[in-house]
């Protein structure tokens, strides 16, 4: 009996190796809630990466993946933690998410490193994310915000600037990004007048943009979202004549910024992480092709997740999350042949021949120790009422 | 000089912002407190059914604009909103049918009239956003400045800016002359007439011949066009997000209430109450403090700004606990 149970096991085993499988991937991002206009492109970005593997046919032995998408809601920790519980026992392999950096701190504590489920989130850019324990189960291709609270630093006194005011969305990533940059601005001279949060989602401004005026400062930090909060504040500060330099960090820079402003921005400046070049060139026109705007925010960091799930998955030769998850740094770092977007299938063949990859994607993903993007920084600005990169950081 | 730009920071960042804001909430507090007053409940739907308002104003302005009319130097919209206001009252009299007419029916207690307005609030609030979504939206065409802070800078000499903007001008305006002609409507014509007698007693109304479906089909159609014109004009000068009006549906209940519920006068009162309290309590005074030779470290701000909604909350709770009919005078809640 225990001989014929054994056999089975083994049976079972190998058969689950070797066959082509349904590999399902979860998309846990906030469809609903502060930031459901983003997350639609995100999720393009992340299928966009899936069929690409299907298309090639050349994951483990045939395998496909399946994204699964569920509504983390962004805000609540409760949903988010609910939603990726879905995800787990719906039998996920991994999972490109959370989103935004609360609700995928809930989520990963109460779901992903318990259950042992790979969570690769392509925005979540908290600071704290960095020092979590994540038993080597949660990566981000995005890089953390302290390294942008530096740069952004940098950026603002090379400019000659040395006394700002800073305007937060009053969440985990609005928090971080502004303690990081005014400890940063701090150390390196500057002043930072004051530092309120502002709600996203309101329809008026004005009172905080009157808080931010009476403190004064020579130009106003926004840590905020394009779509949200952020450009409320912006827009309340052009018309009060409160301010008329701003800066601009990640969740504001785009082109919906420059829509709604046009050349009202000309002496402001701002960053983003991106990597300018053929990556990124070639991830715009495959979602192009694919009817989505690829420049949308965290569109190409998501694209970069979901292929770095597939790529660990063929490095390790198995879906076993708890297997794969040594594999992710190796396939998105050097040595290796460089795999582009596009190229996942070259990826996966050189893999299968046991060969090192050095995964760059669209956003040039290079990831350093616990598991984040190195982060290269492009310095904006918007003269003449066109976004223009100036350097990269 | 420094009292003219303590003056002009005073205007620009407190009495023009608070002013329109006080019309905005006078108009939807009008709208809430007429309902209260004829149909006898508090209708939580009314911020949806602001934010349903101002998306077919919306939809008709994009539809103007795309056929090339503009209404220049005004915005667009504004010849959107008779026919925004019809769809509205539409929707409007299409749920009073299916489902507070059954309530009336039945007499059902107040209590359940407001929770089946919680429902109807959630549904117009999915209405809203299945159709015209959740992004934020600007529909201001036009003259965006009256005053801009550059020029005014340069006409006076003045270190402070002052921004008034077409929008808040229109706001004001369009708030006067409505609560004008309501009033008009409700003490000189037949049909505003018949509706305080319905507010003052159902059953004698009706042996007076007067009939209660009418009376409740025009309260419906004014609290519609209330509502849009509320939602349009507080979305023409700030932006239009459709979960926004959910929010300002708590200072308009303030000011609703503040104001005596149910008295129109009070509710225009207890609009610019609310809006004036929740903006000077938020506000930091230290530059004015400056310019009036008070330097101050601090910010001299009463109340943090993320606290904004609890001045609504505390103006309630006050007149509540010392005159719960209302500084006019309503019914008592």
């Amino acid at each position: 009996m225990k001989k014929l149970l054994l056999a089975t096991a083994a049976t079972a085993l190998v058969a689950g190796a070797a066959g082509a499988e349904e590999i399902k991937v979860g998309i846990s991002m906030g469809y609903t809630g502060p930031l459901e206009s983003m997350a639609p492109d995100i999720e393009n970005g992340a299928v966009l990466a899936m069929d690409e593997v299907n298309a090639s046919g050349l994951l483990l032995d045939g395998s496909t993946l399946v994204p699964v998408p569920a509504d983390n809601t962004c805000a609540d920790a409760s949903a988010s933690v609910a939603a990726v519980e879905r995800l787990a026992s719906e039998g996920v392999k991994g999972i490109v998410g959370g989103m935004c950096s609360g609700e995928t701190i809930a989520s990963l504590e109460a779901v992903g490193v318990p259950q042992g489920i790979v969570m690769i989130s392509p925005s979540a850019t908290s600071p704290a994310l960095s020092t979590i324990d994540d038993r080597g189960f949660f990566f981000r291709t995005s890089p953390s915000d302290a390294r942008q609270g530096e740069v952004m630093a940098d950026i603002i006194l090379e400019r000659g600037i040395d006394n700002v005011a800073v305007t937060y969305t009053n969440n985990d990533y609005g928090k971080g990004l502004a303690e990081s940059f005014q400890q940063a601005f701090e150390e390196k001279g500057g002043t930072v007048t004051i530092s309120a949060a502002h709600e996203d989602g309101k329809g008026d401004y004005s009172a905080e943009v009157a808080a931010l005026d009476a403190a004064g400062g020579d130009a106003l930090v926004v840590a905020g979202y394009v779509d949200q909060g952020g450009s409320g504040v912006v827009r309340a500060a052009l018309d009060s004549g409160a301010f008329d330099t701003f800066v601009f960090p990640d969740g504001m820079v785009g082109q919906p910024l420059v829509d709604r402003f046009g050349t009202e921005l000309e002496t402001s400046f701002g960053q983003n992480p991106s990597s300018e070049g053929e990556g990124r060139d070639t991830f715009l026109k495959l979602a192009s092709d694919a009817d989505f705007e690829g420049s949308s925010a965290f569109a190409a960091e998501a694209y970069d997740a979901a292929s770095l799930i597939a790529l660990a998955m063929q490095a390790a030769g198995t879906s076993d999350p708890k297997v794969y998850k040594d594999k992710v740094m190796d396939v998105a770092n050097a040595p290796g042949e460089k795999i582009l977007p596009g190229q996942l299938a070259r990826g996966l063949e050189l893999l299968a021949a046991g060969e090192d990859i050095d995964f760059d994607g669209a956003t040039g993903v290079e990831l350093v120790e616990p598991g984040e993007s190195a982060g290269i920084y492009r310095e904006v600005d918007f003269k003449g009422g066109t976004l223009n990169a100036v350097k990269f950081h | 000089m420094d009292l003219l730009n303590a003056l002009v920071a005073v205007l620009n960042f407190v009495v023009i912002p608070a002013t329109a804001y006080g019309a905005q909430l006078a108009l939807g507090a009008l709208g809430v407190t007429l309902i209260y007053g004829i149909l006898r409940f508090s209708n939580f739907a009314h911020g949806d059914t602001m934010a349903f308002g101002t998306a077919m104003v919306i939809l008709l302005t994009w539809g103007l604009q795309g056929l090339g009319i503009a209404l220049t130097p005004l915005p667009t919209a504004l010849l959107a909103l008779p026919v925004a206001i019809a769809l509205t009252a539409l929707l409007m009299l299409g749920t009073d049918r299916v489902v507070y007419r059954f309530y009336r029916r039945k007499r059902a207690a107040p209590i359940i009239f407001v929770m089946a307005s919680v429902g109807v609030m959630f549904i117009m609030n999915g209405l809203t956003r299945l159709v015209i979504g959740v992004d934020e939206i600007r529909f201001d065409d036009g003259a965006r400045f009256i005053i801009g802070v550059a020029d005014f800078r340069r006409w006076t000499g003045l270190e402070e800016g002052l921004a008034l903007r077409g929008t808040q001008v229109i706001t004001v305006a369009a708030a006067a002359l409505t609560v004008a002609w309501l009033f008009w409507f409700l003490n000189r014509t037949r049909s505003g007439k018949a509706m305080r007698a319905y507010s003052d007693n159902e059953d004698l109304a009706l042996l007076s011949g007067i009939d209660p479906e009418r009376v409740v089909r025009q309260t419906w159609i004014i609290a519609a066009a209330l509502a849009t014109l509320a939602g349009t004009l507080y979305g023409l000068d700030k932006s239009f997000r459709a979960f926004t009006y959910f929010q300002i549906l708590l200072p308009i209940f303030a000011a609703a209430i503040v104001g005596g519920l149910g008295n129109p006068l009070g509710a225009i009162a207890g609009g610019f109450i609310v809006a004036f309290s929740e903006v000077a309590v938020t506000y930091p005074w230290r530059k004015i403090a400056a310019y009036l030779g008070w330097e101050s470290d601090g910010l001299m701000q009463l109340l943090s700004t993320e606290y904004k909604f609890a001045v609504s909350f505390v103006i309630l709770i006050v007149v509540l606990l010392f005159r719960p009919t209302g500084l006019f005078r309503g019914k008592s809640v």
